[in-house]
């Protein structure tokens, strides 16, 4: 999200959903799209089937390379190399598209000199896939447009994540496959929420909108309009959270409706200083392993129990109703923090519904400035929507980009291996993935019994070459060690993981992958490198 | 698009040049009975239940008959009537006469084709045969497959196929003992199928039908709380319990398609295991507590520990509504930045 705010001015997808199923060519890097956002995955199914070239990149042979023109099945965290070598290939073909550089880009220059790097021969050396297959992906993603990229964790999710997400950037603007219908460049969120989250300046920061905390005039109007005054220094991203915990220096976390216990990369470093808290309140609907440790749990409501919205991966702002009432005494999350507020003598949290709050978010959120609960009754908005009479906005980037020049900047780059690789000691590369019929930590889909009986244990994918070499027969329980932890799960012995690799989900408590992950961070978006570590593998 | 005149029944009707002749009745709100027909799919002409006589000669199957200008439709012709009778008389023939206890009763194609055509007695024992011994397959948690009430109108193939590309089901065998079969005649649940529950939605009997379903008392439209694509979803209500889930067909994001979570992922909800209460921890247990209790001393704590002591992890499960009070209250009240969520995970 922060590398296509700074290339493109705003980290949200830039098209539709709906447009995917238009595009002549998508190309889908490390999206494993049928298993983690299966009615999405229709459209670029259906693309496919009526005759849409669909790339498909990933180290794995996913379900979706059913549907798949080319596949590149490159090296895990070789996106870089992949990415820029087809961008090399394109610019040497002449297949450029200069008038959209020249008119709507900046950087381009410095930029072409980065591209010196990623010859084909060298981009086939480090991604090991065969460069004529390379240069095949990149004339027609840049010749068969329009061409639309889909990306999801799989690229965000290294120690260079923003590097790969600039790549894509840079591939989409050197061919002007940005600011069009069906082309552009969509990152797909994971969590039903994630994308108004990160909307309502749930990060340390901006405030809502995107807002800075860093600029001067951000925090004045913040201020005023909550009638307080606001500390100017940003705050601490997720993980360093954590380690400021470990470290004693933050000493009370509130945390709502997540599950750090298995969920963070190197998970028992998170426990570890869970551990250490003098205060921890839990506020979720079920007692998760994290609520477990808590000095107060604090009963939420689901979202069936609820009114509301919630913003979608395209953008688009959904209401979300009451169905049911809340079990017991459990209250909507809101409601919650506004008493807590209340007792502490806080002022300016007595709403009376979430239409109310809503007012106040689309009066201090300019992207939301046209969103009211009347307007979104039947269909929700796409923002930005900035006031009552604006339509919404399906495709971002038409005019102009929303960076302060209001061009969009090519990011020059260099190949930077993965933080910890395949070794000796630990020889094999393991990288994480999710199961159609689970979700995250499985606090809400492990209690479905029925998709429980269709996918109840975790299992480690291994290629049968790499399962032979060590002994290992399909549906066998091994030991899997990082230097970080160790956990066992039973062996799926699969040609969908190429020899060398191997891999896990996250969503079973009794095999907690996160213990092994590493937790090396993107120096820009501060995400954990939780799709390549090494591990050994012994018979359990 | 341009329009064309046609005449049903004595009837003038206006449609659009490239539709059906069933789809022109239906715009209409004209009834052709048809049982292998969907709005959702191409059509197939397979049943054979939507004969028409057209232009006073010609039997034409009316799902794969365009609409040309001036085209005269009977669907009460006495040949049309004959045909139609036959043939919905043959597919009633084997089928179960458990209609009372049967999950389709009441919104089944084949009481409405059956009741429109008028079967007697006389015409049902006619064809006689007994009801296909076919095992029930109830492998999968969500839905079984029953094949003594398939009418083989491949709705369910075509839907895997068409719709989701998936490709886990297709006619298996010839003639009368063609049935609806996974790969290898497998059970459902050992083949690629991805319970994502499109076939159960559209089978006209229920030879694919739920397990357990409960006709909600009330729909509640809301969206989907599992990954970020944001599928509308109707919300079916009894009393205080979620009793089913349906794609809401009016959303613009999955136009009423839904995933296995989606659709069937629902029953957390409901879930004895919810919290119900707050929880203090006291001599190392979580205890029950009151919100008065819980609330005073989270105040208190929170209190002390303002300013960069203190942080926030907010959620991407929860309202925008949610977040924005979170964010809110850790900047304003607490006095610090220190506010994230899980959205990099």
């Amino acid at each position: 999200m922060a590398g296509l705010a700074t290339s493109l001015g705003s980290g949200a997808m830039t098209n539709s959903i709906a447009e995917i199923s238009g595009a002549s060519t998508i190309f889908a890097i490390g999206t494993n799209t049928t298993q983690a956002h299966p009615v999405l995955a229709l459209q670029a199914k259906k693309a496919a089937r009526e005759g849409a070239n669909l790339i498909v990149a990933n180290p794995k042979e996913i379900d979706l390379c059913r549907h798949a023109t080319i596949h590149l099945q490159h090296r895990p965290g070789t996106d870089v190399a992949l990415v820029m070598g087809m961008i090399k290939v394109i610019v040497d073909a002449g297949l450029a598209d200069m008038d959209f550089i020249s008119s709507r880009c900046e950087n381009y220059d410095g930029f072409v000199d980065s591209l010196k790097e990623f010859d084909l021969a060298t981009a086939e050396k480090i991604t090991g896939v065969p460069g004529e297959l390379i240069s095949k992906a990149a004339k027609m993603y840049a010749g068969e447009g329009p061409s639309s990229i889909l990306y999801c964790m799989g690229i965000t999710q290294h120690c260079h994540g923003t590097d790969n997400v600039w790549s894509l950037s840079n591939l989409a603007l050197v061919t002007g496959n940005i600011g069009k219908a069906s082309a552009g460049v969509n990152p797909l969120r994971g969590q039903n929420n994630v994308q108004g989250s990160c909307d309502m300046g749930a990060l340390p920061d901006v405030y809502p909108g995107y807002q800075k905390v860093a600029k001067a005039e951000n925090k004045q109007k913040f201020e005023a309009a909550w009638g307080v005054s606001l500390s100017d220094k940003e705050g601490l991203t997720h993980s360093e959270i954590f380690d400021d915990i470990h470290d004693g220096e933050i000493t009370a976390l509130y945390l709502i409706g997540e599950n750090p216990y298995l969920s963070e990369a190197n998970a028992n470093h998170a426990i570890e200083s869970m551990n250490r808290l003098d205060f921890l309140v839990v506020q979720d609907i079920f007692l998760t392993e994290t609520a477990e440790l808590a000095d107060v749990v604090l009963p939420a409501s689901s979202f069936a129990e609820k009114d509301g919205t919630f913003s979608n991966t395209e953008r688009r702002i959904q209401r979300v109703r009451k169905a049911i009432d809340s079990p017991g005494e459990a209250k909507p999350d809101w409601r919650i923090v506004a008493d807590i507020a209340a007792e502490m003598g806080a002022e300016g949290f007595d709403f009376e519904d979430e239409a109310q709050i809503m007012a106040e978010i689309s009066s201090l959120t300019p992207s939301y400035g046209g969103i009211t609960y009347e307007r979104i009754e039947d269909v929700g908005l796409q923002w930005p929507c900035p006031t009552q009479d604006h339509p919404g906005t399906p495709t971002l980037h038409t005019e102009k980009f929303g960076t302060p020049s209001g061009k969009a900047r090519f990011m020059p780059l260099s190949f930077r291996d993965s933080a910890e690789l395949p070794d000796e000691e630990y020889p094999f590369l393991l990288t994480t993935d999710r199961s159609l019929f689970h979700y995250h930590t499985g606090s809400m889909t492990r209690r479905v019994d029925g998709l429980e009986q269709l996918d109840s244990e975790e299992f480690l994918k291994i290629n049968p070459k790499d399962a032979a070499s060590l002994g290992l027969e399909d549906n066998e329980m091994v030991q899997i060690a990082s230097r970080r932890g160790q956990t066992q799960a039973k062996t799926k012995v699969t040609k969908i993981c190429p020899p060398g690799l191997v891999s896990m989900t996250f969503h079973f408590a009794e095999s907690p992958t996160n213990v092994l992950t590493s937790p090396a961070l993107d120096p820009v978006a501060k995400i954990p490198e939780t799709k390549v570590c090494a591990v050994k593998l012994e018979k359990a | 698009m341009s329009k064309v005149t046609i005449t049903i029944d004595g009837l003038q009707i206006s449609a659009d040049q490239g539709m059906t002749v069933l789809e022109a009745a239906q715009a209409n709100g004209l009834y052709i009975p048809n049982l292998c027909n969907h709005p959702d799919l191409k059509p197939a002409g397979l049943c054979r239940v939507c004969v028409v006589k057209m232009d006073d000669w010609k039997i034409a199957i009316s799902c794969k008959q365009p609409v040309k200008d001036g085209m005269v439709i009977s669907t009460e012709d006495p040949e049309v009537q004959q045909i139609r009778k036959n043939t919905v008389e043959l597919i009633v023939a084997d089928h179960p006469m458990t209609c009372l206890t049967c999950e389709a009763d009441g919104k089944c194609e084949l009481q409405r084709v059956a009741h429109y055509v008028g079967i007697t007695p006389e015409g049902l024992n006619r064809y006689r045969r007994k009801v296909r011994a076919i095992p029930i397959d109830r492998s999968n948690p969500f839905f079984d497959v029953d094949h003594s009430k398939c009418i083989l109108c491949g709705i369910c193939v075509r839907t895997c196929d068409e719709l989701q590309n998936i490709n886990a089901i297709d006619y298996a065998q010839r003639g009368v003992a063609s049935f609806i079969s996974t790969l290898g005649a497998k059970p459902i649940a050992d083949s690629r199928c991805e319970s994502c529950g499109e076939c159960v939605v559209r089978c006209p009997v229920a030879a694919l039908a739920p397990k357990g379903a409960q006709e909600p008392m009330r729909e509640v439209k809301s969206i989907c709380a599992y990954c970020g694509v944001g599928c509308g979803v109707m919300l079916g209500v009894r009393g205080q319990k979620v009793v089913s889930v349906q794609g809401d067909r009016d959303n613009p994001v999955n136009k009423g398609s839904l995933c296995v979570k989606g659709r069937f992922g629902y029953k957390f909800i409901n879930h004895p295991e919810r919290l119900k209460t707050p929880l203090i921890k006291k001599n190392g247990k979580l205890e029950e507590a009151t919100w008065d209790e819980a609330l005073e001393l989270v105040a208190d704590k929170f209190s002390k520990s303002k300013g960069d002591k203190f942080a926030a992890l907010a959620s991407a499960r929860i309202t925008n509504e949610d977040n924005y009070l979170i964010q809110k209250f850790t900047r304003a009240v607490m006095g610090t930045n220190n506010i994230d969520h899980c959205a990099r995970l």
